[in-house]
């Protein structure tokens, strides 16, 4: 039998920006088994939920990720709304939804980068994040901060979107459209990245349900769940879209899920904002009493569904707020996707669930002496030098 | 709705429609993973989640299953005495509940039977035994905040 | 003026360290370095390892799980150290404050030389904050 190593990957590396650690056993080239650990970015926040008002925690859940920081807010006034029963403006259904899908358009931009950077595509990654630029700004100017965007309250939205932006928004995203698009085809024609994403990481749909997984994650397996469509909240029922499914759920097919539902994501946007000239009246009905009960809501973040749950006794906040961020499910399936792969694999195989710590809450370094260790940037280095070899292969 | 009601039978307690998408339903203990089983593998659910919720008088778990095809959340409640804190594990039958009950079992001390590795999963290695979080009435989580602010 | 202080003068170079953060500061210090912003025209660069780094920057409230290993990559790195708070949540916990598992704000666990307040500080402010760093290391 092959000696096996482990490699432990964080908690502190250069790559991803949190802290999380994965625990890699290989035999050789292979990877046999992943195990991770979480808890390095628990902050608390469904104790500190329980002290605070129904308002205040908008704020506070916003704050729990900052790629998400509108998803989080929207499932929760969803579940708010849900425990009170009460309806929400029209305007503020249409605001709510361009909110959030500018935020996905900017989280699977920022994720299409990262992923090229774990592929030692760097170009792919100043690109991705220089278009992403361009949402930044329409953010700033719509709520008033380039991230913790803060635009929703139970009931509604704090901000109007002024009328006077709506052509320049407009004009910038028919630009990220464009760019897009050459990204996609200078991307995907490339024979090097091909072959690195197609087949790599698949996970079937069995198993994703056997998880629970969701988002682009599953979609990409051809699981056609989605939110958005199967319980529509906001204004996902009053314009037309389609969900993205793929069939392989190889990696390959997840980065596809995620351009194609960018360029959806851009056509939810600009029939909301045309809707908006027709959509008068107020922006926020607001809520007096917070009647004893339950309340559920969800929301599909960029990288699936958003749960929250919260239990009231009529007072002026939660006795009880549980979160449930996608990560947290998507995280396991690593350990049907990872094995059997390489190791040169193994690091855009755990990013391709777009993993997001912070959400997972809110949610080791391991030390065998007779094991042997690679760090974290030895990893991305094998990643890099696989690239290469392919890149020399198919060099004519 | 009939179905759920006629196949559960003497094991549902209580069923309540809070809104025609939001149904809440109360069963015994005992009966956990059998409803589980059909609910999951059966009328074809995803375990969202599970929120463990420190009632005054017990603990109660709710398992939310999502049913995608009609965008309706069942939640699954079971109360559980807070001399006996105990309760079967789902996760033999659906491996995502792995974490979502290592999280329950640490943050409120609830015991899952049958669970394969109910290590704690978020905090820290050296966080003393028996504080658990998420209770109401814990008393520990002060002194440990005074104690670590002095470093 | 010791030769260290010297080279550090010229270009720095940073080492990113999230302890607890919601990911949007440690996303603006990527946004800094992508072409907008572009801060390698300054000589300052993201390294690998904090062995290779003249500056720590630090995103997050301290957790207890992570206190430990903050301790660890201050002592690792080399002198002289300079550590920068990024965001509100390393000078005192921005929203998170009071949380059970807040181990206590940065400066009470090492000494920090620069604070940049936000949530999250917009890359011009850390450019700018960092401009004032190289500013008082002359």
């Amino acid at each position: 039998m092959a000696r096996k190593t482990v490699i432990p990957i964080g908690p502190f590396h250069p790559l991803q920006e949190e802290p999380e650690h994965f625990t890699l056993t290989v035999e050789g080239e292979r990877v046999v088994d992943v195990d991770m650990e979480l808890g390095y970015n628990h902050r608390g926040i469904e104790k500190l939920a329980e002290a605070k008002s129904w308002q205040q925690i908008t704020f506070l859940v916003a704050r729990i990720c900052g790629i998400c920081s509108t998803s989080h807010p929207i499932a929760y006034c969803n579940a708010v709304e849900d425990l009170c029963k009460v309806e929400i403006p029209e305007r503020a259904k249409y605001i709510r939804t361009i909110v959030g899908e500018l935020e996905r358009i900017h989280s699977h931009l920022l994720w299409l980068g990262l992923a090229g950077h774990f592929l030692g595509y760097n170009t792919v990654w100043m690109w991705a994040w220089k278009w992403r630029e361009p949402v930044l700004d329409i953010f700033e100017a719509l709520t008033g901060n380039r991230n913790h965007y803060d635009m929703l309250l139970p009931g509604g939205v704090r901000r109007d979107i002024d009328e006077k932006n709506i052509p320049w928004i407009k004009k910038e995203m028919d630009e990220i459209k464009k760019k897009l698009d050459m990204i996609t085809k200078a991307v995907l024609d490339d024979p090097v990245i091909l072959s690195r994403l197609k087949g790599v990481g698949v996970l079937p749909p069995e198993e994703a349900k056997n998880y629970g997984a969701v988002g682009p994650t599953v979609r990409a397996s051809g699981v056609k769940i989605d939110v958005r469509k199967d319980d529509p909240y906001a204004a996902y029922d009053k314009v037309d879209w389609d969900v993205i499914t793929c069939e392989n759920g190889d990696l390959l097919d997840k980065v596809v899920v995620r351009i194609l539902e960018t360029f959806e994501s851009i056509k939810i946007m600009e029939k909301c904002l045309d809707a908006l000239k027709e959509v008068k009246g107020e922006i926020i009905t607001p809520i007096r009493e917070f009647p004893p009960g339950e309340g559920i809501g969800h929301h599909e973040a960029p990288r699936g569904e958003t749960f929250h749950y919260v239990k009231s006794d009529g007072g002026a906040g939660p006795i009880r707020h549980k979160v449930r961020a996608p990560t947290y499910v998507n995280l396991p399936t690593c350990k049907v996707t990872a094995p059997g792969c390489q190791i040169a694999d193994a690091v855009i195989i755990l990013a391709a669930i777009d993993p997001c710590y912070c959400c997972t809450e809110r949610v080791g370094i391991v030390r065998d002496k007779k094991k042997e260790w690679l760090t974290q940037q030895d990893l991305v280095k094998l990643s890099w030098e696989k690239t290469e070899r392919l890149r020399s292969k198919y060099a004519r | 709705m009939k179905e759920l009601k006629e196949k559960l039978g003497d094991k549902l307690i209580n069923l309540y429609e809070h809104t025609p998408k939001r149904i809440y339903v109360e069963i015994k203990r005992e009966d956990l993973k059998d409803t589980v089983n059909y609910l999951f593998n059966e009328r074809d659910m995803r375990l969202a989640t599970a929120s463990g919720v420190d009632g005054r008088r017990e603990m109660e778990i709710l398992y939310h299953f999502s049913e995608d095809k009609t965008g309706k959340v069942f939640s699954l409640r079971v109360k559980i005495p807070k001399d006996d804190l105990k309760v079967d594990s789902i996760t033999p039958l659906i491996k995502g509940a792995e974490f979502i009950e290592r999280e329950i079992h640490e943050m409120l001390g609830i015991d899952f039977v049958g669970h394969p590795n109910l290590k704690p999963l978020l905090l820290a290695e050296d966080w003393p035994e028996g504080i658990y979080p998420l209770r109401r009435d814990e008393k520990g989580i002060k002194n440990l905040k005074d104690k670590n602010w002095e470093k | 003026m010791g030769w260290k202080e010297k080279i550090l003068r010229r270009s720095l170079w940073v080492y990113h360290l999230g302890t607890g953060a919601c990911n949007n500061c440690d996303i603006e210090i990527l946004d800094v370095l992508t072409p907008r912003h572009d801060a390698e025209r300054f000589g300052i660069k993201l390294v690998g390892s904090v062995r290779h780094a003249d500056v720590l920057l630090v995103t997050g409230v301290i957790t207890r799980k992570c206190l430990p290993r903050v301790l660890r990559v201050y002592e690792q790195m080399p002198e002289p150290r300079v550590v920068v708070a990024i965001g509100a949540c390393p000078m005192e916990g921005c929203v998170f404050k009071g949380s059970y598992n807040q181990a206590g704000p940065l400066d009470k666990i090492v000494p920090v030389s620069l604070y940049i307040p936000g949530c999250p500080p917009k890359p011009e402010a850390i450019i700018a904050g960092v401009a004032k760093l190289m500013e008082t290391l002359k």
